[in-house]
C-alpha cells in the first residue's frame, strides 16, 4: 500500500507542535520533557468548548495542526481516530460515582465517556459529514489506526486524516493501565502525491521480525514504550530526518507493519505519471 | 442484475447471535415471526428503576474457564455464547483451514466492552488504599480492544484485528472496515460483529439524558417515550462469494458511513447525516432507492430520533417501502445493534419476512414511512439496515439475496 503524508500534528511532553519538535526528533536538538498543554480548541463553539475533556482537546489540537499544514478542507476529509482507551478522568469519575450510593451521573460526562467523543467533537468543529471511525487496539492502537487510514485512502481513493491520542488514567486505574504521558499525533494521508506532499509512505503488513526501532534518546524511548499513541515516534522521527527510511511498527503479537518512507521531492518524481503531474501543478 | 457500485459484494457465509429473544438462528427466527419481545421489568442490581431491559439469561452461571479465564466478564461471556451458535466456530475453523489463520481479520465493535466488570471492581476497592482488587485485569476485560483479543484467542486467528467503538453505529461500521481490508488484500475473510452488555454506566447514563422509557420501548409510536436498553452479541463471517462453501445465501452489497456534525448526543433533527449514510450505501452497492424491499430502522423510540429517521427514510425512499424497528424485540443493544439487526435483516431475506414491532400500538400519524407493526410474510431481496450513534456517527448497511 502506498500513501502520501501531507500534514503532521504533534502534542506530547516537550513536543509542542511539529515545527518545534522536528529538530528534537531528528536528533539535532536535545529532548527536554515538559508538561503537555492542549488548550480548548478555537474550532468549537463556546458552549461545546467548555465541556471538552483532555482527549478531545489533544485530538482537536493535533488534528488542526495537521490540516493547517496540509492546507486541506477538514469538512470534506474522512477521519480515523485511534486510542487505547477513552478519557481516563471521565471513566474514573463515572466508575466512582456509580460505586457511591446516591451518586448522580452527569449527562455531559456520559457522552464524554464514549470512545468516539473526540471524533464527535471533531466532526462538529470541522463541520464534517465525512465518514469517521474510532478504534482501539490496546498498545498497538497507532499501528491499527495507520493501517485503517492507509486502507481507506487506497481502497476508497480519498484523503484520510489519522488522529491518535492517549491520556493518563487517575488512580486506581493508573496502576491497572499505566500510561506514561498524554500524547497526540495526526497525519493527513492522500492516495496520490500532491503539491503539499511531505513524504511517500509504503506500508506492508507482515510477520513480526525486527520490531520497531528504539528511539536514540532514552527519555523519548520511555515515552514510546509507555504511551500507545507515542508508538508513532519512530515514524515521526523518520519524517523529521528528511531522509529515506525503512522501519517497522509493532502491531499484534505475530504481526508488524513494515514502513518505507521517502521524502517528498523524490516521492513526486517516482510517483505515477498522472499523479506526478497533479503534484507539479 | 448487474451492479455498478464501488464495493465488491461479500458473502455472510455464517452468523451467530444471542439476544434477549434467545440464542441462535432458530430461536431468533421464531421470536421475530411471533412478534415476541425480550423486554422485561429490570431486576438488575445497581440499575435505575422502573425500567424494562432486554437481558440475556444464563450469563451469570457461565464463566469463562481454562485458557480464556483471564477474559472472564459479562461482555465476553455473551460473545462466547454467540460464538457457540449455529456452528459458527466450526465455520471459522473451516475458513482457517482454507485461508490460514493469518489471512482472517477480526474487526469487531463494542461500546460497553467490560465496563460492567470495572463497575463491580470499583465497588470492591480497598477501603484504606482505594486500590482495585488484585484480580482486576484491565487489558482483558475493560479495554475496548479486549473483545478482539478474546475472539482471536477463542478462534485461534492471527490476522489483522482491531475494535471499532463509534457508539451505537459501531457494529455496522465494522462491515465497511472488513470489506476494505479484504479489498486491499490484507485478509481473505473477516469476522465482523461485536457485543454490548447491560451495565450501570449506560443505564444511568441514558437516564441522565432523559431518554429512557419506564415502559417497554415503542418505536415510531405516537406515544413513544424513549429507549429500553438490551444486551446482545453477534458475529458474521465475511468472505468473497465464490469462496463461501456453505453460502448462507446473503450478501453484503454496500455500506454507507457519515457524520452528523451536529451534536454529541442528539441526532440531526432533519436526519441529514442519516440520509447521507443511506445514500452512500446505495452508491456503494450501485443500487437506487426503489431497489430496497425493507428497511430495518435504527428506531430507538426517542421522540426526536424516530422523527428524524422517518424524515430521512421517507424523503430518500418514498412512503411505500416497508420499514420497522426491532428495538421493541431486543431493546436498544447499543454497540451490538448493528450486527444484531444485520442478522435480523439476513433472516428477513432468507425466510421471506418483514419483522414486526412489538409494543408499538399506534404509529405516529405525522410519520410518512410505511411502518410495519405486525410481522408480515413477503419476499425480501434487499434490506437496508440503519445504525446511528452518539457523536453523530451513522452507518447504513445494504444486504441482499445471493
Amino acid at each position: 500500500m502506498r500513501v502520501y503524508i501531507e500534514g503532521v500534528g504533534l502534542c506530547g511532553p516537550g513536543l509542542a507542535g511539529w515545527a518545534a519538535s522536528r529538530p528534537v526528533l531528528a536528533g539535532a536538538a536535545p529532548y527536554l520533557p515538559a508538561p503537555v498543554i492542549a488548550p480548548p480548541s478555537p474550532l468549537l463553539p463556546p458552549n461545546e468548548r467548555r465541556r471538552t475533556v483532555e482527549t478531545v482537546r489533544l485530538a482537536l489540537a493535533v488534528g488542526k495542526e495537521a490540516f493547517d499544514m496540509a492546507g486541506r478542507d477538514a469538512a470534506q476529509t474522512a477521519t480515523v481516530f485511534a486510542s487505547s482507551g477513552g478519557d481516563g478522568a471521565t471513566i474514573h469519575q463515572i466508575l466512582e460515582t456509580l460505586a457511591t450510593p446516591g451518586g448522580e451521573m452527569s449527562p455531559t460526562r456520559f457522552h464524554n465517556s464514549v470512545h468516539n467523543a473526540p471524533a464527535g467533537y471533531w466532526t462538529i468543529a470541522a463541520r464534517s459529514r465525512a465518514p469517521s471511525t474510532s478504534l482501539s487496539c490496546y498498545d498497538a492502537s497507532f499501528a491499527a489506526g495507520l493501517l485503517e487510514a492507509a486502507v481507506q485512502a487506497t481502497v476508497e481513493d480519498r484523503a484520510v486524516a489519522l488522529v491518535a491520542y492517549d491520556v493518563r488514567y487517575p488512580e486506581p486505574l493508573n496502576r491497572a493501565r499505566p500510561i506514561a504521558a498524554a500524547f497526540g499525533t495526526a497525519l493527513v494521508l492522500t492516495p496520490g502525491p500532491t503539491a503539499g506532499s511531505l513524504a511517500r509512505l509504503d506500508l506492508v503488513l507482515r510477520r513480526a521480525a525486527a520490531g520497531a526501532p528504539a528511539m536514540t534518546d532514552a527519555a523519548l524511548e520511555a515515552l514510546r514504550r509507555g504511551t500507545p499513541a507515542a508508538r508513532s515516534l519512530p515514524l515521526l522521527a523518520g519524517l523529521a530526518s528528511g531522509a529515506a527510511r525503512a522501519l517497522a511498527l509493532d502491531y499484534l503479537p505475530t504481526l508488524e507493519i513494515g514502513l518505507s518512507l521517502e521524502p517528498a521531492a523524490r516521492a513526486a518524481a517516482v510517483g505515477p505519471a498522472r499523479d506526478a503531474m497533479a503534484a507539479a501543478r | 442484475m448487474e451492479l455498478s457500485g464501488t464495493m465488491q459484494p461479500l458473502a455472510l457465509s455464517c452468523f451467530g447471535v444471542a439476544t434477549s429473544l434467545g440464542a441462535g438462528r432458530a430461536a431468533t427466527l421464531a421470536a421475530l415471526r411471533a412478534g415476541s419481545s425480550g423486554l422485561r421489568p429490570s431486576t438488575l442490581d445497581h440499575a435505575p428503576s422502573p425500567i424494562y431491559v432486554g437481558e440475556v439469561p444464563g450469563l451469570d452461571a457461565a464463566p469463562l474457564t481454562g485458557d480464556l479465564a483471564a477474559f472472564d466478564c459479562r461482555n465476553h461471556r455473551l460473545a462466547a455464547m454467540a460464538l457457540r451458535q449455529d456452528g459458527f466456530a466450526d465455520a471459522v475453523a473451516a475458513a482457517r483451514e482454507r485461508y490460514g489463520a493469518e489471512r482472517i481479520g477480526v474487526f469487531l465493535g463494542t461500546s460497553t466492552s467490560g465496563l460492567q466488570h470495572s463497575e463491580a471492581a470499583y465497588r470492591r476497592r480497598d477501603r484504606a488504599t482505594g486500590a482495585l482488587p488484585a484480580d482486576y485485569d484491565y487489558a482483558r476485560t475493560h479495554n475496548t480492544y479486549s473483545l478482539g483479543d478474546f475472539l482471536r484467542a477463542s478462534l485461534a486467528l492471527a490476522g489483522p484485528a482491531f475494535v471499532v467503538s463509534a457508539a451505537c453505529a459501531t457494529t455496522g461500521k465494522v462491515f465497511a472496515t472488513a470489506a476494505r481490508m479484504i479489498a486491499a488484500g490484507l485478509c481473505d475473510a473477516a469476522i465482523v460483529g461485536g457485543a454490548d452488555t447491560l451495565c450501570a454506566t449506560t443505564l444511568y447514563g441514558f437516564r441522565s439524558l432523559n431518554v429512557m422509557s419506564e415502559e417497554p420501548c415503542r418505536p415510531f409510536d405516537a406515544e413513544r417515550s424513549g429507549i429500553s436498553i438490551g444486551e446482545a452479541a453477534g458475529f458474521a463471517l465475511l468472505e468473497r462469494p465464490v469462496a463461501a462453501k456453505d453460502g448462507g445465501g446473503v450478501l453484503l452489497l454496500g455500506v454507507g458511513e457519515s457524520s452528523d456534525a451536529y451534536h454529541m448526543s442528539s441526532p440531526h433533527p432533519e436526519g441529514l447525516g442519516a440520509r447521507l449514510a443511506m445514500e452512500r450505501a446505495l452508491a456503494a452497492a450501485g443500487l437506487g432507492p426503489r431497489d430496497v424491499d425493507y428497511v430495518n430502522l435504527h428506531g430507538t423510540a426517542t421522540p426526536v430520533g424516530d422523527a428524524a429517521e422517518d424524515r430521512a427514510v421517507s424523503e430518500l425512499l418514498g412512503s411505500a417501502t416497508p420499514c420497522s424497528s426491532t428495538k421493541g424485540c431486543t431493546g436498544h443493544t447499543l454497540g451490538a445493534s448493528g450486527i444484531v439487526e444485520a442478522v435480523f435483516s439476513a433472516l428477513a431475506i432468507l425466510h421471506d419476512m418483514v419483522p414486526g414491532s412489538p409494543h408499538t400500538r399506534t404509529v405516529d400519524p405525522a410519520f410518512r414511512c410505511n411502518y410495519v407493526v405486525a410481522t408480515e410474510t413477503a419476499r425480501i431481496d434487499r434490506v437496508m439496515s440503519n445504525s446511528f450513534g452518539f457523536g453523530g456517527a451513522n452507518c447504513s448497511l445494504l444486504l441482499g439475496r445471493a
